[in-house]
């Protein structure tokens, strides 16, 4: 129990930390890379709680497919370099004021519910996954295949509506092609 | 948890990232041996017998080169960039079951570095964190020709990473199982290869695309972009880039070999010989070796002989063809599959190659007519 409090610990160092320097890094494609080792983090703490295949799929999802077309776009924007905001100069004390908020809000929440009993266990380690994998599928199939596959049909439509954008920006570009 | 556990793993560990160093020294050689061949040349001879020291040589030589790091370059990224190329190709090997296990010194050593549960799907995970290195080194040279090379990596990798993992879906399927083990168990009476002709064969090219080898070397096409995204890098730390590419190679045919063509095991048809892994525990690394080998040429083969395809034939091959192939060989599986355990008629899985191909030689024939209505088109 002691080894894995202080890898914990260690995690959430580090999660804090790259959490921090994605905030604060002047470059973005920095921010970008924080934001990797951010997720990355959160792929180990799911597999510290007996999660691997979210874990895994964390890894591919977030690191993998969706920071990669981050990166993608602020390199083809050339935007790495970030401007002093000045337009939106009131927005900073609201964002601060509003995180302050939903911080203590969830804390108190946390607290609150730490007295009820509800602790919520983690499955049993990763010895069985394949068996928590049949498990998870059969869920989700069966009792939520409704909310499943309501869920891909949204998916679908995002799809076809960023297709659908990008092809009239492509109709737009060609005639200002050369601004 | 005792010590000897934890000895056990490091030592397997580093036994596999020797394995792939000398592998990857000796690809080199292999490679530069059989292209010459196929090109009519004889190729390097002269360092030691067979030109066998030759590795070695250009190890001596890229440590001892001048390393210039240009003075515009963001360095972090310049120097991170090269480490996050060659990190994912080394573990990407850990989950790569190499033979079934034996006794030494009364205790039984299994012959893989980490028995993961969902081991597929660490290959997947990493594979697609595998892109970070090359984007990374093309934007921090802060050279357009790197930083277009980086793209083209990125791009092309992201579309046929989805194949891929359609690819490793089918292998599931076919398996029952996400354990890289048991995927090779489940091959003991017919190699996937044979059900699934044709998704080992999307698998195949797939991977060459991954890593970046011809046809598909587009970001690293010498007359458009110099030596794209690793131009501005030089001594060791291209040298590690080379060594990701080539490390990469060999991790992707091991892969071939374990979801696809039997793994550690033997042919099929030798099941219950003395040729059998089951009876010789040794025979399984060589068994894999020979099959690595054997993919390994048809990569250098393919370099040989083939042209790079054009750059937005690359993206369509990508997207119009290979994904929607794959999906229909994915359904075709995973419903013969079904079928066969539902009726419990063993009838249904030969229909599973039959349609296969079907849709296959169907997708052929459209490349086929839509290259012809261009190739008359245009002129």
């Amino acid at each position: 129990m002691t080894s894995e409090l202080i890898v914990f610990l260690v995690l959430s160092l580090v999660a804090i930390a790259s959490a921090l320097g994605m905030l604060f890094s002047r470059n973005t494609i920095y921010s970008a890379l924080f934001l990797v080792l951010n997720f990355i983090t959160v792929a180990v703490f799911y597999l510290m709680l007996g999660a691997p295949f979210i874990a895994m799929s964390q890894i591919t999802v977030y690191a993998g497919a969706i920071m990669v077309l981050f990166l993608f776009v602020i390199m083809l924007l050339g935007a790495e370099q970030m401007t002093a905001p000045d337009a939106l100069s009131w927005q900073k004390p609201l964002a601060f004021l509003l995180a302050l908020t939903l911080t203590v809000e969830s804390v108190y929440l946390i607290f609150a519910r730490a007295k009820l009993d509800t602790v919520i266990t983690a499955p049993d380690a990763a010895t069985n996954s394949m068996e928590n994998l049949r498990e998870m599928a059969m869920t989700l199939f069966d009792k939520f295949l409704l909310p499943f596959e309501v869920t891909s049909i949204l998916l679908l439509v995002a799809m076809v509506g960023a297709i659908v954008l990008a092809k009239k920006e492509k109709g737009a570009r060609a005639k200002t092609s050369n601004s | 948890m005792d010590w000897t556990f934890w000895l056990e793993w490091v030592i397997k560990g580093l036994v596999l990232c020797l394995i792939l160093l000398v592998g990857f020294a000796y690809l080199t050689w292999y490679e530069r041996r059989a292209l010459a061949r196929i090109q009519v040349r004889v190729g390097p001879n002269r360092a030691g017998y067979q030109g066998l020291l030759q590795p070695i040589a250009d190890a001596v030589k890229l440590i001892f080169k001048e390393e210039l790091t240009p003075s515009r370059v963001y360095k972090v990224a310049f120097l991170l960039a090269p480490v996050l190329t060659v990190v994912p190709s080394l573990i990407l090997a850990a989950v790569i079951p190499l033979g079934t296990s034996f006794n030494l010194f009364g205790r039984t050593i299994t012959l893989y570095v980490a028995n993961l549960n969902v081991g597929v799907l660490y290959l997947t995970s990493i594979a697609s964190i595998a892109v970070y290195g090359i984007v990374l080194a093309g934007w921090s040279s802060n050279n357009k020709y790197a930083m277009l090379g980086g793209v083209r990596a990125t791009a092309q990798m992201i579309s046929y990473e989805l194949s891929l993992g359609l690819c490793f879906a089918i292998a599931v399927v076919m398996g029952n199982s996400m354990n890289l083990n048991e995927i090779v168990t489940a091959q003991k009476d017919m190699w996937f290869a044979v059900i699934q002709p044709v998704g080992a064969f999307i698998f195949l090219i797939v991977t060459l695309a991954e890593v970046n080898r011809a046809p598909f070397d587009m970001p690293e096409a010498e007359q458009e972009l110099t030596a794209g995204y690793h131009s501005e890098y030089s001594g060791m730390k291209f040298a590690l880039f080379f060594m990701a590419e080539y490390q990469k190679m060999i991790v992707i045919s091991m892969i071939a070999a374990t979801l696809f063509f039997g793994g550690y095991r033997e042919i099929w048809f030798l099941k219950d010989t003395f040729l059998s892994v089951d009876r010789a525990w040794f025979l399984g690394p060589i068994y894999l070796l020979l099959k690595v080998i054997v993919l390994l040429f048809g990569m250098i083969w393919i370099r040989a002989t083939w042209p790079r395809i054009r750059y937005d034939r690359l993206m369509s091959f990508g997207w119009k063809v290979l994904l929607p192939l794959s999906f229909v060989t994915a359904f075709i599986t995973a419903t013969g599959i079904l079928l066969a355990q539902e009726f419990d008629n063993q009838l249904y899985l030969y229909a599973i190659p039959a349609l296969s191909i079907i849709s296959a030689l169907i997708a052929v024939v459209f490349i086929y007519r839509d290259l012809r209505r261009k190739s008359h088109g245009r002129i």
